[in-house]
């Protein structure tokens, strides 16, 4: 897992419509990471419909949030359809899982990525991170807001 | 976004909806009448000696009729009925539209004028919303999520923590 006040490594990965989103076109906002294992699957799906609920109070808090998994452009606009959310959701699919592999969280044995936030600073470090102790485990919508007023005061 | 930093789950306040003895163990109940799991969790609940407090967390994107039915059950909290409307919710999750609320709101005697007016209200929407921060705040990401003893149980209670609350009431 990767770990706070390190750069966080650039990427380059397709969101839901095909958009290219790179860590570089981001610099100057506040990101958090969400790493998830798979759309569609039951447990991620409570923690992303949570999340799109409190979309709102992070956009004020000035971050953007992102969700990323191993599937395809085209599964992400599915899922993201099925949900009804608007979190943009990146496709680390090709190659496989290799975002997550640079932040630290894919798990090589089950070739997806583990439950894990990444916070981000406009200057591109990692002001925080977080992994998942069990894939079932969701990491509450509270740590993101705990982070980002650690970050602000830091 | 301070109000959504980590916290435990409030207090029982004046504002919250109890049932049950004092003396019995506290169950703190971050719900939604729309999820199947919670309608479980309460006929399970429904049958112990326990104190329960019920929070809303409706979340629409799952459960899009989730808010309106939270504002229904406080809105009939307003007119003093709001048990008799959250079991009336429960009892049948497949008539949840209006007309279906408006049906139970007769059964319960309630001012239908009164109730619609309070259903669409700031002051009921904020309520809601209130119960949902809360739980944000204490780390409720599912539901139902209990808390007992300050624990937090998310998902339908297992027979571990079913018989725990029937050991502590004994």
């Amino acid at each position: 897992m990767i770990e706070a006040g390190t750069p966080a490594p650039d990427f380059m990965l397709p969101d839901q419509d095909g958009n290219e989103v790179s860590l570089e076109s981001l610099r100057g906002q506040t990101i958090v990471l969400a790493f998830y294992p798979l759309d569609f699957s039951p447990v991620c799906t409570d923690q992303l419909n949570v999340y799109q609920e409190i979309l709102p109070e992070l956009e004020r808090a000035g971050a953007r949030l992102y969700g990323v998994s191993v599937d395809s452009a085209f599964a992400h606009k599915a899922f993201q359809r099925e949900l009804g959310i608007s979190i943009p959701l990146l496709a680390d699919f090709h190659p496989k899982g290799d975002v997550a592999r640079r932040f630290g969280v894919f798990n090589e044995e089950r070739g997806i990525s583990q439950r894990a936030l990444v916070l981000i600073g406009p200057e591109g470090i990692v002001d925080w991170s977080h992994v998942s102790p069990s894939p079932l485990e969701i990491p509450g919508a509270n740590l993101i807001f705990d982070a980002l007023e650690y970050a602000a005061a830091a | 976004m301070a109000d959504l930093r980590s916290a435990p789950p409030p207090e029982v306040g004046e504002a919250d909806h109890v049932r049950g003895l004092a003396g019995d163990p506290l169950v703190i109940e971050y719900a939604d009448y729309e999820c199947p799991y919670c309608a479980q969790t309460d006929l399970l609940l429904r049958d112990l000696a326990v104190r329960r407090v019920f929070r809303h967390f409706p979340v629409p994107s799952k459960h899009p009729r989730a808010r309106v039915l939270a504002a229904a059950a406080e809105a009939a909290a307003l007119q003093g009925r709001f048990w008799e409307m959250h079991d009336a919710l429960f009892a049948d999750q497949s008539r949840i539209d209006d007309p279906h609320l408006w049906e139970r709101a007769r059964r319960l005697h309630l001012d239908l004028d009164r109730f619609e007016r309070d259903r669409r209200s700031e002051a009921v929407a904020e309520r809601v919303a209130g119960d949902f921060r809360s739980g944000v705040r204490a780390g409720v990401v599912t539901t139902p999520t209990l808390f007992v003893e300050g624990k937090l149980h998310a998902a339908v209670p297992g027979p571990e923590l079913l018989e725990h609350l029937i050991g502590g009431a004994g």
